[in-house]
């Protein structure tokens, strides 16, 4: 064993994987496990807790791996994280824990990302369940949402001995961890339902099918249905769009409607009833993580894909693993490219995408060379489908219903980030909602924050 | 789960049901829709609400088969339930905020074809309860497939049915019928609602431009949640891009970009009708059949 390098991790096969919708990942058994767990070094002053959003003790959960104590090792992820198994799977990492880790200045990190899926994954298949308290406090809070913030908020509080309802807007709860993070990566059945049932046997009751701002507002929910504190985790759902020509023709899709079919709605199999437009030749428009399962879907469903992204690879906002496997996979990258129009046949579907080519220039307020057009450098890219994954905002469908609510320029709520506290009193909110698209586990720290805050607010009033 | 209190056939093709939903029941209003899934492996399938019963805690929607989800649906009978209902989506029709007493100096006509008979119904008793009498069409392809007559006579003012095909009451399109009304008996409208097939909501509005009579069209293309997050039901209006579901139902007739919104429609009608096709016929199908759904 050269401990420099982390335990390799198993992998479908490319060739394999480009054609199915199952785990790319196998992730570590019990001996690659305790073997890479003996790469920590157990550090005095760990940083990788530091890095980590919601400060799981990883030393700590790691020597109870090294040892074989795989259930310890569950409980000291339990006091910090109610999703372990998604968090495994889904966090980047390589900008957190992993990339402040002692280890990877001199070699590769302890891969602390694979380890906690591994005890995430035991920890299920061994039946290991969080136990509710022993009884209620009997003080009812709402939460909106039922994506990583809200499911964090939610089981938080649970643990208080709050009564915890979660208002979910779609028919599954699970937010952009069912509707967007494709099966290849987050298996459904297998990782986020039972994830969510956990939370669940906190005592939490989630209730599918409402739209808050719609079915009952935040004011109903205070004054008629007797809640005391609401927390708001409604993520960042609507889609954005270029705005150039023919983006409304047949076979344009944003990722969220792509991959709303696809995971959601499992458009992908021929047993539920919702169709796919599944393409021959796809391009997606975009470098983020989102474009990356959005191109894999598409690859998965029997298209050649082309990723068209207008800087160059190093500024792919993507994750490096999820750029690299989905190059693995066949998806064709061109970069420096920018779309211009999207050119139509007589019935209106798409059957060319016109294209300019970029180069990099100054740095711009981001700190990234900010891209620029070659003049005269037109090209048209031969497709039936394009995917537009350019980003999302938050839905303004609660803020416009909910009176007090303050919301900034880019219509996201306002909120003190160490309680979630907003202007509305008793109201508090994280997530996507609060900052914008962001990342699954920064939601997870949101929703930490904002059970913090409620608890203070619900414990100073009495 | 939610129940279903009642259900019949209205006509060919075309079903009712009260579905228990209690929460939209409450809440809901004329000119919002609802999203229907019968079972975990059906299609969200956005419908209009024709009626709710806030004591029961019930709403009514009116339904025709187009598709493999939608045959599926039409089996279902009291006692039986949804999986999911959710709702109400969209907005309220403008009307519903403005002032009584103004209201009651406009002169209304609302304009329904086929199944766009539903959600015109809850309009025109809300005008009633309001105690604004209103003059409405029913278009309808033949008298077998005409819907609500009753319910909608009880309501409104004046009640003027048309059919295609002469089989009942007058024959021609609904667009004869108001220039009729404009044109020789010198009837005056404040403002045009017009429901129903996308093509009979094209051919309205470019009449009403005409007589300038302001018109309020309903759309209700194919989504997939109906909050604002798919983006596949965004049309043009007035040069703008806006999603039905959370801008809509209800926009400017005369600013609609019908064409893009027919070319639209039948990316997907399509789709759900090659389900069904596919199941029936097999391999054999490959479209051109009128039968995929394109402009009901």
């Amino acid at each position: 064993m050269d401990v420099l390098k982390k335990v390799p991790v198993r992998e479908q096969d490319p060739k394999v994987r480009a054609k199915n919708f199952e785990e790319v990942c196998l992730g570590y058994n019990e001996k690659e496990a305790r073997e890479e767990a003996s790469r920590c070094i157990n550090c005095k002053n760990p940083k990788c807790v530091v890095g980590c959003p919601v400060s799981i003790n990883i030393p700590g959960f790691i020597k109870e791996v090294e040892n074989g104590n795989i259930e310890e090792a569950s409980k000291v992820i339990a006091l910090s994280s109610a999703l372990p198994a998604v968090c495994g799977r889904v966090c980047p990492q390589e900008s957190q824990c992993e990339g402040v880790c002692i280890r990877g200045i001199k070699g590769e990190p302890v891969s602390i990302g694979k380890l906690e899926r591994f005890v995430a994954d035991w920890a299920r298949e061994h039946g290991i369940v969080p136990q509710a308290p022993e009884t209620t406090n009997g003080i009812k809070v709402a939460v909106i949402g039922s994506g990583p913030s809200g499911l964090t908020c939610a089981g938080d509080l649970a643990k208080l001995g709050y009564e915890v309802t979660i208002f979910e807007a779609l028919h599954e709860p699970g937010g952009v961890l069912t509707y967007g993070i494709p099966e290849f990566r987050l298996p459904k059945a297998g990782v986020v339902q039972p994830e969510i049932d956990n939370v669940r046997k906190l005592g939490v009751v989630i209730e599918t099918n409402v739209i808050i701002g719609k079915s009952v507002t935040i004011d109903q929910l205070f004054d008629e249905e007797g809640f005391q504190a609401v927390f708001i985790g409604s993520g960042a759902g609507l889609p954005m769009f270029m705005g150039i020509p023919g983006e409304n023709a047949n076979g344009v899709f944003s990722a969220n409607e792509y991959l709303t079919r696809s995971n959601l709605m499992k458009a992908f199999r021929d047993d539920y009833d919702t169709p796919i437009a599944a393409g021959k030749r796809v391009a997606v428009v975009g470098g983020g993580n989102v474009a990356m399962d959005a191109a894999r879907t598409a690859l998965r469903l029997g298209a050649e894909v082309h990723v068209v992204y207008r800087r160059s690879e190093a500024e792919l906002p993507a994750r490096a693993e999820e750029v690299h496997h989905a190059k693995e996979e066949g998806i064709i990258f061109d970069l420096l490219s920018n779309p211009t129009e999207i050119l139509t046949d007589e019935k209106g579907w798409v059957n060319g995408m016109k294209c300019i080519k970029m180069e990099l220039g100054e740095a711009d307020a981001s700190g990234r060379r900010k891209p620029v057009e070659v003049e005269n450098s037109e090209f048209v890219i031969d497709v039936d489908t394009v995917i537009m994954s350019l980003g999302t905002s938050p839905n303004p469908l609660i803020s416009n219903t909910t009176k007090g609510l303050d919301i900034n320029k880019r219509r996201c709520i306002i909120a003190e980030e160490s309680t979630g506290k907003t202007s509305k009193e008793g109201v508090y909110a994280g997530g996507d909602a609060v900052t914008g698209a962001a990342t699954v586990i920064l939601a997870m720290e949101a929703g930490r924050a904002g059970a913090k805050g409620i608890h203070e607010f619900l414990s100073a009033k009495e | 789960m939610y129940r279903i209190l009642n259900a019949k056939l209205l006509a060919d093709k075309i079903y009712l049901m009260d579905v228990e939903a209690p929460r939209i029941a409450k809440a809901c209003q004329p000119g919002e829709f609802i999203i229907v899934k019968m079972d975990d492996k059906g299609e969200r399938i956005p419908l209009t609400i024709c009626d709710y019963n806030r004591e029961k805690g019930s709403v009514t929607i009116v339904f025709q088969t187009v598709g493999a989800s939608t045959e599926r649906m039409a089996v279902l009978k009291a006692g039986d339930s949804f999986e999911d209902v959710v709702g109400p989506l969209g907005n309220p029709s403008e009307f519903v905020h403005e002032d009584i007493e103004e209201l009651k100096k406009k002169k209304f006509l609302f304009v329904a074809g086929g199944v766009g008979t539903a959600p015109v119904y809850p309009q025109v008793k809300w005008m009633r309860e309001h105690g604004i009498d209103v003059d409405v069409i029913i278009g309808s392809k033949s008298k077998s497939l005409l819907i609500l007559e009753d319910a909608m006579r009880e309501q409104a003012g004046n009640l003027y049915v048309t059919t295609d095909d002469g089989s009942y009451e007058r024959k021609g399109m609904v667009t004869e019928v108001i220039k009729d009304l404009v044109q020789n008996q010198g009837k005056k409208y404040d403002e045009c609602i017009a429901i129903g097939p996308m093509i009979m909501m094209k051919f309205v509005c470019l009449l009403t431009r005409e007589l300038e009579i302001p018109t309020i069209v309903s759309l209700n293309p194919v989504m997939v949640d109906g909050t604002g997050m798919c983006g596949a039901c965004r049309i043009t209006v007035g040069g703008e891009v806006k999603f039905a579901c959370v801008d809509g139902p209800e926009f400017d007739g005369h600013l609609v970009n019908f064409e893009e919104a027919m070319k639209r429609q039948m990316m997907y009608k399509s789709e759900e009708g090659r389900a069904v096709l596919k199941e029936s016929e097999g391999d054999t199908h490959h479209g051109g059949c009128g039968q995929c759904g394109g402009d009901e």
